[in-house]
């Protein structure tokens, strides 16, 4: 039986009283692509930060390949990440750098290429995301909202990792960039044969990018299941979530 | 009775957060050094923050220096010259500018220049999860960040402080030239004869001290800026508040160190 390439057990974190995580299981298998979904404020950003080391969880373990990655030593940590891609929400490029060095740092981080190299790699990057090389002199901050995201994911795909992260991956995008988005994702991840989360409320790009869908609901795992059924799941929270219902079982706690 | 006990708690809790506060201090710059010793060493970076550190800062070092060497000399011919003593002007203006005011008043003209640039550009980096994106792309972000900016803010100021008390000695000497009417090889032979390597030394060792402590106010305040605008602008406050004030209170301790018999 084939082992998932990220299991997550027990993951738990609170902030002072607010328990943002409590008690996560989940399994990724390799080559898929998993969708968290949930509303704003369910955890589904903490739990990305806690695979990526960016936060430490309270309790519960997290595995890449078999290796339990939590505590272990920066170093290490540096490592298990060189195998790893992360398209933040806002882009979170470098604006002190031009688009090429933003899209090529992992590569020069990681020293596996000269500047030359890595620049001339940039340009082929930039290419499979749709982006003209001669982006790579621009700044940044000369960039579009959608442009900003293909250059986040042309470098999150630079080093050809073997899993991407990817972080509301078309919030703020028109409709018809957050499709063009979501195929430059599924072909990047098919083509590298990368495994995949992602995290969304977006449920149009959840079905797009999805093999595999998850509902987080105060810190907890209501729903797994096939993303191809998110719409009919026959789950009461999922097809509220879903289906953008005011009434259901997922109350919004509102002020009146 | 319980008012008391609640006015001493509130001392209590204030001592351990400052104790606290003081000691999260010492290891980031602690750790910001540690990777000086383990690469890579980002050069690129630290090229850069030397430059704008230690060029761009110029024009403002200049300017103050030049007045207040001249500034100096005026009030020293006004008070001075009650009780005959205009002849220790020179030395007056020397010892003030290289051991006193160069570094300080260097020092806080660049705490209000680059202390609030480091604080803004890490502040901002953080808030918009570039910092997170570091650890993604196997960079840790204390030695991409911190670090260089450390080694620039000890290299940079000596060198501004050396332009710095040039310029301070030449404002006392046109002023005490050109309108108290000292002669101008006196004026000098009195600087020469009352300066000692130990003033210049002593000086730029301030110096280096205080470039440390107003990178490393910078760097502290941005990279634990949270909460968007309203944290970066409250870190670039912190970050000049905090490194003004350590220049002058490291002063009185170094200068203790160095010239106190």
């Amino acid at each position: 039986m084939t082992e998932p390439k990220i299991r997550i057990r027990g993951l738990s974190k609170a902030f002072g009283d607010k328990q943002v995580l409590d008690g996560i299981d989940l399994d990724v298998m390799p080559g898929t692509s998993t969708v968290v979904i949930g509303g704003s404020g369910s955890g589904k950003s903490v739990l990305l930060k806690c695979i990526l080391g960016l936060i430490e969880p309270d309790s519960g373990s997290i595995e890449m390949d078999g290796q339990d990655i939590l505590g272990l030593p920066r170093q290490a940590r540096e490592r298990v990440n060189a195998g790893i891609g992360m398209l933040f929400q806002a882009g979170a490029l470098f604006d002190s750098l031009p688009v090429w060095e933003n899209v090529a740092f992992g590569l020069l981080a990681q020293q596996k290429s000269t500047r030359a190299d890595a620049r001339r790699r940039a340009g082929e990057v930039l290419a499979q995301v749709g982006l003209d090389p001669s982006v790579g002199d621009l700044s940044p901050a000369e960039l579009s909202g959608g442009m900003q995201k293909r250059v986040g994911l042309a470098r999150a795909i630079a080093a050809q990792p073997g899993i991407l992260f990817f972080d509301e991956p078309t919030t703020g995008l028109d409709p018809i960039m957050g499709a063009v988005i979501d195929g430059l994702i599924v072909d990047c991840v098919k083509r590298l044969g990368s495994t995949a989360i992602a995290i969304t409320h977006d449920m149009a790009s959840a079905t797009r990018i999805g093999d595999h869908a998850a509902m987080l609901f105060r810190g907890r795992l209501v729903w797994q299941g096939a993303a191809a059924e998110l719409l009919d799941s026959g789950n009461p929270m999922v097809d509220q979530f879903t289906h953008g219902r005011r009434d259901g079982p997922i109350q919004m706690e509102l002020r009146r | 009775m319980m008012q008391a006990l609640d006015a001493v708690a509130a001392v209590g809790r204030g001592t351990l957060g400052a104790v606290r506060h003081a000691g999260a201090i010492a290891l980031f710059g602690a750790t910001g050094l540690s990777h000086l010793v383990r690469p890579p060493f980002y050069g690129r970076i630290f090229l850069g923050v030397f430059l704008e550190f230690a060029f761009f800062s110029l024009p403002v070092v200049a300017l103050t220096a030049v007045f207040s060497g001249a500034v100096i000399a005026l009030q020293s011919y006004t008070g001075f010259s009650r009780f005959n003593a205009e002849s220790a002007i020179a030395g007056v203006v020397v010892l003030s500018v290289v051991r006193e005011l160069g570094p300080v008043l260097a020092g806080l003209m660049v705490a209000g220049r680059m202390g609030a640039a480091m604080a803004a550009e890490i502040g901002t980096m953080r808030v918009t999860d570039q910092i997170d994106a570091l650890g993604t792309l196997s960079t840790n972000p204390m030695k991409y960040l911190v670090t260089p900016r450390l080694l620039a803010g000890v290299l940079a100021l000596p060198l501004l402080v050396v332009v710095a008390d040039i310029l301070g000695v030449a404002g006392g000497f046109l002023v005490s030239t050109a309108k108290l009417g000292f002669s101008p090889s006196g004026y000098l032979a009195n600087t020469l004869q009352i300066l000692t390597t130990n003033d210049v030394v002593a000086g730029l060792a301030k110096a280096g001290v205080f470039g440390f402590l107003i990178a490393l106010m910078g760097c502290y305040h941005g990279y634990n800026s949270r909460g968007g605008a309203q944290g970066v602008g409250a870190a670039t406050t912190g970050a000049v508040v905090a490194a003004s004030i350590l220049i002058l209170m490291f002063d009185y301790v170094l200068t203790e160190l160095f010239f106190a018999r």
